[in-house]
């Protein structure tokens, strides 16, 4: 079974991003860029199913400005077999990513494709669902365990209450949260073969996709400041303060 | 303008989050309607009838939703969605799984986690962790947005008298079964509605020391959280989690022990009215958003803060 594995590159997460003064967005030159965490568990979790023989081979996808090459190569120096680039300079949305990734499912034919549950740039949490609909597959979204058995996968899903665990008939797709694995860091031999392996570079129109925005950015502002507030002495004190002055307890 | 909400319950009472969403559609000043799906509805159609500002209460009985997959709930939102200019859910573990589906099928691109209603077409949401406010207007005919309930005010549980109305229900989709479900079970307030959260990080040290956070939940008739850090170091389940990538939590008062307030904790929490934080670490970055800082050693404040509580009440 091929699986396949979409990538994006964000501004890395240790990075306090700055609002650009002019309200246009966030400031992303010069900044360090890096794979979506959430995608790392998701190249994780494809490359142990090739490890353990459920998967015969792993496909990382990226799609937008040529620099997402690079964040193929992270994929394939984790263990991702060969990489597929869409190139284009176009602001890509989650439907619009959708849709190109169905194309691409559509000539790959994977029997699983396993997305990061959400970006921590645009914090959307729904290109994964949106990729489940338009190709008509189920969908095992925020997956802390994942096990596949014949023509199904068991998906335990982290929800509000707890954890829940749905069977969805093959191929499918699957979102991961944080606890479905811990990834591997590439070893320097793997970031050497990962140099060799083939990345094949197509664009929208290529895959007969419009990826033309349809939410206009009307304006990006830093959020009201938190004022840090007072040290008090004692938890006496503490108490005190809660009743009298916060009137919260 | 009329706008379809998706409610959330439990068969007995719609979920708080969904109240919250109600809030936020009827701000667009058109009507609202709200659509009720699950398996045995006859006790919740009544419940849900009450809730205020819904003229409409949509309800669809089968058992294809008793477990609220995104697969047959989104192809019902879709057979309904002609009738409506908006499409809303609160931004819960269900909302998000299922809105996103539906609004692929409905070909809109999906409006996560809104924190601020500004017209029908215009909505302002958190990105990057909430370090950023983005104001995003839609093109698409019909809206399918996710609310982010801590941003919105519930409406009251009851109060209204909408009139409840059976839908025809679409052929489910095949391909997904519900195996089983693992709920934590409290007597505690859920996070995202308690009035009252008191949080653990990873200077809790292990899972058995959050029975001091639970003594002083008990004295407050609060929701017990935890950070990130604490969840990865396996001291508690990850339902508890508040951040970026767990709950999104504004309480009255929110209380963090022994969380040093990495961007990722904030981002889950900083929309609390009053924000207490104890840390031994002076310099801890969760002191520059709390109200009130107690530098202390957690294990000797927090039974003190107990025994506090327990004086005074």
């Amino acid at each position: 079974m091929k699986l396949l594995v979409p990538v994006k590159r964000v501004v890395d997460y240790n990075v306090k991003v700055r609002v650009r003064a002019d309200g246009s967005g966030v400031e992303t030159a010069g900044v360090k860029m890096s794979m979506n965490p959430f995608d790392e568990i998701a190249v994780e979790e494809a490359v142990r199913l090739k490890e353990k023989g459920v998967a015969s081979e792993v496909v990382a996808v990226s799609l937008g400005v040529a620099a997402c090459g690079e964040t193929i190569r992270t994929a394939l120096a984790m263990g991702a077999d060969r990489g597929i680039l869409v190139e284009t300079d176009a602001e890509l949305q989650p439907l619009a990513v959708a849709k190109l990734l169905r194309a691409i499912a559509e000539r790959e034919k994977p029997g699983l494709i396993i997305l990061g549950k959400q970006a921590i740039d645009d914090d959307m949490n729904a290109t994964g669902q949106m990729l489940a609909a338009l190709l008509g597959w189920p969908q095992g979204t925020f997956a802390s365990k994942v096990e596949i058995a014949g023509e199904t996968i068991a998906v335990t899903r982290e929800i509000d209450g707890g954890l829940e665990t749905v069977s969805l008939s093959l191929p499918a797709i699957v979102t991961t949260d944080l606890r479905l694995n811990e990834p591997r860091y590439a070893s320097l031999p793997n970031i050497m073969k990962a140099r060799k392996k083939p990345i094949e570079t197509l664009t929208p129109a290529a895959l007969g996709v419009d990826p033309a925005p349809r939410l206009a950015l009307v304006t990006v502002v830093e959020p009201a400041k938190r004022q840090a507030g007072k040290k008090v002495g004692s938890v006496a004190e503490l108490v005190a303060k809660l009743k009298t002055e916060a009137k919260v307890i | 303008m009329t706008a379809l909400v998706l409610l959330e319950h439990d068969g007995h009472a719609v979920k708080q989050p969904s109240r919250s969403a109600l809030a936020a559609a009827a701000r667009l000043g058109g009507e609202v309607h709200a659509l009720l799906a699950g398996s045995g509805l006859a006790e919740i159609t009544v419940a849900a009838a009450r809730l205020p500002g819904v003229t409409k209460l949509l309800v669809a009985d089968a058992e294809a939703y008793a477990h609220a997959l995104a697969e047959p709930l989104a192809a019902l939102l879709v057979a309904l969605a002609p009738a409506y200019t908006h499409i809303f859910a609160a931004a819960t573990a269900m909302g998000k799984n299922v809105l996103p589906r539906a609004a692929a099928l409905l070909d809109s691109q999906p409006i996560s986690d809104i924190s601020d209603v500004i017209d029908a077409d215009t909505f302002v949401r958190p990105i990057y962790a909430g370090n950023a406010l983005a104001t995003v207007r839609s093109a698409d005919a019909k809206k399918v947005i996710t609310v982010r309930a801590a941003s919105f005010d519930p409406v009251a549980a009851e109060g209204g008298s909408a009139a409840a109305e059976p839908v025809e229900v679409p052929a489910a989709p095949s391909g997904s079964r519900f195996v089983s479900a693992e709920l934590v079970k409290s007597e505690r307030p859920e996070l995202t509605a308690a009035r009252v959260v008191i949080s653990g990080g990873r200077g809790m040290q292990n899972g058995e020391n959050f029975h001091l956070l639970e003594r002083v939940a008990d004295r407050l008739h609060a929701a017990v959280g935890a950070s990130r850090a604490a969840v990865d170091a396996g001291f508690v389940s990850n339902d508890m989690q508040v951040g970026q990538t767990g709950k999104i939590v504004a309480p009255e008062l929110y209380i963090a022990v022994g969380i040093s307030g990495a961007i990722q904790h904030l981002a889950g929490m900083k929309d609390s009215k009053v924000i207490v934080a104890i840390n031994k670490d002076e310099e801890a970055p969760i002191f520059q958003v709390a109200d009130y800082g107690l530098v202390a050693d957690l294990f000797k404040a927090l039974p003190e803060l107990a025994d506090e509580l327990e004086r005074g009440t």
